[in-house]
């Protein structure tokens, strides 16, 4: 089963066991709600900003497949301390991965590579796209200059609270 | 199909080895592993008589109906309302004009919604409903509700996924005018007790609608004997085509309501103001139907009763058991619906402790396996199970015992890929 090993490494099972951003936060500045009407995930992300405009936490409440769960889990640990620029450079590259393309060259993205197998199964991109459809509204709703971040998607719907 | 009749008497058992040889699609392979479908409540796959019947049609016949003079029109005619004959005879119906054909279930209970419930339901109205339905059978009656005013009612379910026909007398009173619910739960597979639900419906003077999406794939159904006032089915799910729904209504009701769809065939006279409607059936028939479907249907109908409808009920029997059986041998799984194979049909859903189904889908998947996982759009019924998706295995007449193994192997292969068995 060549396709599955591709698919379920160790590395996802492993975030999705254990997701990273469990831990609630104090007083975030956004809370948001994705939503894959096809599928029935769902997600909440939290996130916290500090005064350097560097995220400074993120929590999830992810319902889903491991694959939603673990990219979920992965934008966490990629993102945190990252500044809002530097993360949506992350999340532009990894759409445009999960979409057919290659990582950049010379650049280490970390476990967020190990899902590039999911490439080989279409239907199952929405999963795990579903934790950055979410953090472009989140970034979008933190700051209005940000909405341009927000791609409209039939199939994921995204709620602010 | 009624809990009180079924397999009350031993038939001869399907020779499936025989009955696989008339399906061309299951000889194709998947991921390299020979196909084992195991998604028949979504839709059903076709045999070579189905599909011949269509391109015959098409080759031989083709033409529209009603209108033609000439001989292809009257053959074409001829086929399009013998379809609707044979499902009247197979349905039991009292009248072949009480066969209405329509896209699908789901276009049925909208032309109910909207032919019959918008002339008869009133603000304070009660549309008493269950939380097992597809969406298909709760929607239009949200949307009508909202329209009118009326007020929608559940009848639960108990913890073995049967519904709570003892609390009935608390859901059903003199403002309920319909009793809208379906024949056997697309998710838990329970077979709903219906002419008990039609007899307490009847003695508050509401009308009775039976979703038979789920009902008429898995055994016998007689509307009469079910008692009900509508059932709506889909060929595609037992071995017809996409693209064809059917409705009977009883007689007397169609005559009472409204046209549906607006358009040609539907009329018997127009004028530039004012239209005067053609009779039941064709009144809720405005535009070119879908004739060759209808042709394949009729082909369905000959091979489920070339292979008997009782037969097929006995043929899933003997699937829940087994399936049942082997499910419970796996101690990480939650299955969900009766236990007892005799109040269910043979589509069972069922949750891995660990692994989401959509995960098990995709594991499956590459073992050739064809199950669904998610909400099997019946959300409402997730949310009172508690769970956002489940996975489901559903068989058919074309499933035997060892794709029951080859599954319960594919689940124990799933536990492996995520570590969780050696």
């Amino acid at each position: 089963m060549q396709g599955l090993d591709d698919l379920y490494r160790e590395v996802i099972l492993d975030h999705y066991r254990t997701p990273y951003g469990a831990e609630p936060i104090d007083r975030p500045a956004v809370k948001v709600e994705g939503f894959n009407p096809l599928c029935g995930d769902e997600l909440v992300l939290e996130m916290s900003v500090d005064d350097d405009g560097r995220i400074a936490a993120l929590h999830i409440e992810p319902s889903g497949c491991s694959i939603s769960v673990a990219s979920a889990s992965m934008l966490v640990q990629q993102l945190s301390g990252k500044t809002l620029q530097e993360a949506i450079a992350i999340k532009d590259t990894f759409k445009a991965v999960m979409r057919g393309g290659d990582w950049p060259e010379g650049q280490d993205f970390g476990d967020l590579e190990a899902l590039e197998g999911v490439k080989n199964f279409p239907v199952r991109i929405k999963c795990a796209l579903l934790a950055w459809m979410t953090l472009e509204q989140a970034l979008a709703q933190y700051d209005p200059e940000l909405a341009d971040q927000v791609e409209a998607d039939d199939d994921i719907e995204v709620k602010t609270h | 199909m009624t809990l009180d009749t079924e397999t009350s008497t031993r038939v001869v058992e399907l020779d499936v080895a025989k009955v696989r040889q008339d399906f061309p699609i299951l000889q194709r392979e998947v991921h390299g592993k020979p196909l084992v479908y195991l998604d028949n409540s979504a839709t059903t796959q076709l045999p070579n008589s189905v599909i011949d019947a269509m391109a015959d049609f098409y080759r031989t016949s083709n033409a529209n109906v009603h209108r033609g003079v000439h001989l292809l029109s009257e053959e074409a005619t001829d086929a399009y309302e013998g379809a609707r004959s044979k499902v009247a005879a197979f349905l039991n119906a009292d009248s072949t004009q009480s066969i209405i054909f329509t896209r699908n279930t789901t276009e049925s209970i909208n032309l109910v919604a909207h032919a019959w419930a918008r002339r008869h339901m009133r603000q304070g109205d009660e549309i008493l409903l269950t939380v097992m339905e597809h969406h298909s059978n709760l929607v239009p009656w949200q949307l009508l509700a909202q329209e009118r005013g009326c007020k929608l009612r559940f009848l639960d379910i108990d913890e073995s996924g049967h519904l709570q026909l003892d609390r009935l007398d608390e859901v059903l009173n003199k403002h309920t005018r319909l009793v809208a619910l379906t024949h056997v739960s697309n998710t838990l597979g329970t077979v709903n007790a219906i002419p008990t639900i039609a007899c307490a419906a009847r003695s508050v003077g509401a009308k009775v609608l039976v979703d038979g999406a789920q009902g008429v794939p898995h055994g016998p159904v007689d509307v009469q004997a079910l008692d009900c006032d509508f059932y709506a089915y889909s060929p595609h799910k037992a071995l017809g085509p996409f693209g064809i729904g059917v409705l009977w209504g009883r007689r007397d009701v169609l005559e009472e309501m409204d046209p549906f769809l607006g358009g040609g065939e539907m009329i018997r006279d127009v004028t530039l103001e004012r239209s005067t409607w053609a009779s039941v059936p064709h009144k809720f028939e405005a535009g070119t139907p879908s004739i060759a479907d209808a042709v394949g249907l009729a082909a369905s109908i000959d091979y489920l009763e070339g292979l008997g409808t009782a037969v097929i009920r006995q043929h899933e029997v003997k699937i829940s058991e087994y399936l049942l059986g082997r499910l419970r041998e796996l101690p990480w799984l939650t299955v969900y619906g009766p236990l007892d194979p005799h109040d269910r049909c043979s589509l069972v859903s069922f949750n891995d402790n660990q692994i989401h189904a959509h995960d098990l889908g995709t594991i499956l998947d590459q073992h050739g396996i064809a199950i669904r996982a998610g909400h099997h759009c019946a959300k409402p019924l997730m949310r009172r199970l508690g769970v956002v998706a489940t996975a489901r295995a559903s068989f058919y007449v074309y499933n035997d015992l060892d794709e029951v193994d080859l599954l319960i192997d594919a689940l124990f292969e799933a536990r492996k890929v995520f570590g969780l068995v050696t």
